[in-house]
């Protein structure tokens, strides 16, 4: 399928998402370990509990999860460490689910903000 | 459960097709005929649980292999080598 606004008939409107990137060029795949910050864990224990992955109700699932990752744009998915990433699409995943809205989201995050700020 | 159409050693080709959305079926492989390896049973469809629904009936996932001078047009290693990805069934179709 092909877009008609400009360039018309070039850019497909869907096709290669950039996180697919299996069999494409690329450099060396650099091996990096390090410790997991406390925030890390928590974002992987918030995420294995909504899951339902240890028991409890599911809330949301793996596979929404790699959606929202999968539709950073370019930039961010090629830049963002794998658990901010975690962190976006938790968010994402929270406010689709109606877990949470985007309203209390932002006002805890002005909070957070001016916690740490000050 | 949907029942599974293709059984081990049958031919299949992945439908080349570019859909938004979460799909389990890599880019690369879309278009390419392959041999069913093996059946893995039945799941419910991650493409339809990444939209927040159920994903079922359960549908059928395949181990495919494809060999990789099939894959890889400029493929330098052995004729024999192979590639395998398990897909569902609803991105195969008889090769």
């Amino acid at each position: 399928m092909k877009g008609q606004g400009k360039d018309r008939g070039q850019t497909p409107i869907f096709g290669h998402s950039h996180h697919d990137m299996g069999g494409q060029p690329a450099g060396r795949v650099e091996l990096a370990e390090h410790e997991h910050g406390d925030w890390e864990r928590r974002v992987d224990a918030m995420c294995v509990l909504l899951w339902g992955l240890k028991g409890g109700t599911r809330r949301i699932s793996v596979d929404e999860h790699r959606k929202n990752i999968e539709a950073l744009p370019p930039q961010a998915y090629d830049t963002m460490t794998y658990y901010e990433k975690w962190t976006v699409s938790l968010a994402q995943c929270l406010v689709q689910r109606g877990l949470i809205t985007t309203e209390e989201l932002a006002r805890k995050m002005v909070e957070v903000e001016k916690r740490d700020a000050g | 459960m949907t029942q599974a159409k293709y059984r081990v050693g049958e031919r299949v080709r992945v439908m080349k097709a570019y859909p938004p959305g979460h799909l389990r079926t890599p880019f690369y492989i879309r278009g390419q005929a392959g041999t069913v390896e093996r059946i893995c049973g039945a799941f419910p469809n991650p493409e339809e649980l990444a939209q927040m629904r159920d994903g079922l009936p359960p549908q059928p996932l395949y181990r495919v292999r494809f060999l990789q001078k099939d894959v890889w047009p400029d493929y330098q290693g052995s004729a024999a080598d192979v590639v395998e990805i398990e897909i569902f069934q609803h991105w195969l179709e008889k090769a």
